[in-house]
């Protein structure tokens, strides 16, 4: 039985909350199938990234070279099965794909890698995506291209210097077509984000004295998300950052806020079968 | 800049750096498509010129080499090749501060970037060891789909710019700091993977980069006055190496000497160590920094002190040549050491 999605949403964002869940399972699939991978990332991201592939974004998979397409980086490259299954979800390659996850002589690497169709860079190293976004941005400012650039950032990306370097640049320059979102799910690879390196107070106010734009959402929550979205579009001045609050390992009971689901490991064939069975999927 | 090139030997030395700031500039119509980054040391670097005249395709990072990295290759995805930033610092910031920016976002997806280091070995001379990059040859080398290039002047770095543009993945070209004196009389042709042999020679070949390379060629002269023959070889390409030119040099003269501005692990000699042993095993000598930090002072005293001069060369060339002699017969005194190596 298909779990019951919470009835403010509206047609589209029952839509986008219904192939979140698909995503999830998609993922936890791979990730079986794997042996190993991060789950509680993927699983933390599954409704941001629902919304940027199947409503924010302007991609077309038959077109994956289209040079005004948007572009993604996920920062936290570890999350990449939640990638991978927006990615095969939407076309750009075969749902049997996800199954080949880590294995040798197959498509889907343990980090992305931008010989995947649809990955637009490389990740898995923390703290490099938004200073890559940069560069993106740029080009379709220079150009005249007027994509965006989105880039989905995790807790251990906010403790890397780059992604401070960037924050200042981009603040800097102004580049309105940048968005960066923080998939805040304050767990990390040993321990709760307090315990290791707390980045968390007054984060927003110190990224708006970098001069962004910064919005505080659910990161569950597909209405808050569409609408910290739409707040970017209009923004033309700075660029947007999202902080969106979110739980690891959202959508599967065992796998919530529990520290080893960060990873890397996989589910066993039992686990498999709960976590399929509370997402509604076989 | 043609019209300079008739007497370039009266002209006084130009630093590399300095090259590579006119190749800029003097390539910049023919290719529209480079955009040059830098870490505020555009006047360090020798770009300062380019960004005056071309300030639209200039962008400034601050000090943010980490980022500057990424973005250069963000910049390169983004546009799928058709705009190729160049990446402008010091050796030390670009190899080793962003050294995982340049190996997994820009070689791993073998994305076209440029970047040009300036201040490399002990050429940069007062600056001290945090600056003097001994081992960014050992260290870009290593990485995967890179393409290494250090000019020996003027000249060629001005025909080296646009073959580094037009060719595929990522490269790493080594400038320089101080003056460095004319090899080329002309422009010369060049061609990526391709070493020029500046001098013929019989009994030694002397295989030079960068600015060691006019250090060789007064070498061979020291060293024709003693009757050796010496040939060489300016290795512009450090990677892939010239395998041809090199093994066949080796072949003939049956004594190698590499020199370069940089430690002596891993750059250079360590490149065609490693091909002469596996094609055609020959006896080598190293000029180099050796395995140590350095300190201040003017570039030609460290050259002295450390032993990167012309005549340190042609010294070094003749113990090659002792060596290359065949070994002492069997006596009384080494029978016992001869005899263990032959068993084993």
């Amino acid at each position: 039985m298909k779990p019951k999605i919470k009835n403010y949403y509206n047609k589209n964002e029952i839509e986008l909350a219904d192939i979140a869940r698909k995503l999830r399972a998609l993922a936890i699939k791979s990730v079986h199938s794997a042996g190993s991978g991060h789950l509680g990332g993927s699983l933390s991201a599954a409704d941001i990234i629902s919304c940027l592939y199947f409503d924010e974004m302007n991609l077309n998979p038959s077109k994956p070279m289209d040079r005004k397409r948007d572009r993604f980086i996920l920062s936290k490259g570890h999350s990449c099965p939640i990638l991978y299954s927006a990615l095969a979800h939407k076309g750009f390659f075969n749902r049997e794909e996800l199954l080949g996850l880590r294995h040798i002589n197959r498509l889907l690497q343990g980090h992305p890698d931008i010989k995947i169709p649809g990955v637009e860079f490389p990740s898995g190293s923390l703290g490099n995506g938004l200073p890559a976004a940069i560069g993106m941005a740029q080009e379709s400012k220079e150009k005249k291209l007027f994509f965006r650039t989105y880039v989905l950032l995790g807790d251990g990306d906010m403790q890397e210097g780059s992604t401070d370097e960037a924050l200042r640049i981009l603040g800097f320059i102004k580049y309105s077509n940048v968005v960066a979102i923080l998939d805040a799910n304050k767990r990390q690879g040993d321990d709760k984000v307090e315990n290791v390196l707390n980045y968390l107070p007054k984060l927003a106010s110190r990224i708006r004295s970098y001069g962004w734009l910064c919005l505080e959402i659910n990161g569950h929550h597909i209405g808050q998300i569409l609408n910290a979205f739409k707040t970017a579009r209009e923004e033309h001045d700075k660029p947007t950052f999202i902080i969106a609050h979110t739980v690891k390992g959202k959508g599967v009971s065992y796998m919530e806020d529990v520290q080893k689901w960060h990873g890397s490991l996989a589910p066993t064939n039992e686990e498999l079968k709960i976590a399929l069975g509370e997402l509604g999927e076989k | 800049m043609k019209s300079n090139n008739k007497e370039p030997f009266k002209k006084p030395d130009i630093s590399l750096r300095q090259a590579f700031g006119d190749a800029l500039v003097y390539w910049a119509k023919k290719y529209n498509n480079f955009v040059v980054f830098d870490a505020d040391v555009a006047s360090g670097t020798g770009v300062q010129i380019f960004k005056n005249k071309f300030p639209r395709r200039f962008y400034q990072f601050g000090i943010s080499e980490q980022a500057m990295m990424s973005a250069a290759a963000g910049r390169a995805a983004a546009s799928n090749g058709r705009t190729i930033p160049i990446v402008t610092t010091f050796a030390v910031f670009a190899t080793m501060r962003a050294h995982e920016q340049i190996r997994t976002f820009i070689a791993y997806p073998k994305l076209k970037v440029i970047i040009a280091s300036s201040h490399v070995g002990l050429d940069v001379g007062p600056d001290g060891p945090t600056a003097q990059a001994t081992e960014d040859l050992a260290t870009m080398r290593a990485i995967p789909n890179m393409t290494v290039i250090a000019p020996a002047d003027y000249n060629q770095m001005i025909a080296a710019f646009p073959k580094l543009l037009e060719c595929k993945g990522p490269v790493y070209l080594r400038t320089g700091r101080s003056p460095a004196p004319h090899v080329y009389p002309q422009i010369p042709s060049f061609k990526i993977g391709r070493a020029d042999i500046l001098r013929k020679g019989n009994d030694v070949s002397i295989i030079a980069c960068g600015v060691m390379v006019a250090r060789s060629l007064i070498a061979a002269e020291l060293l024709e006055q003693k009757g050796i023959s010496a040939e060489v070889i300016n290795v512009s390409t450090i990677k892939p190496l010239d395998k041809k030119t090199i093994i066949g040099s080796s072949l003939k003269t049956g004594a190698v000497v590499t020199a370069e501005d940089h430690n002596i692990l891993g750059g250079l000699g360590g490149a065609v160590s490693e091909l002469l042993s596996k094609n055609q095993p020959t006896i080598q000598e190293f000029i180099g920094v050796k395995d140590i930090f350095a300190e201040s002072g003017d570039p030609q005293h460290l050259a002295k002190k450390y032993k990167l001069t012309s005549s340190d060369i042609s010294k070094l060339a003749i113990t090659a040549l002792k060596r290359k002699f065949p070994p002492k017969p069997f006596t009384t005194k080494n029978m016992n050491h001869q005899y263990k190596l032959l068993k084993s």
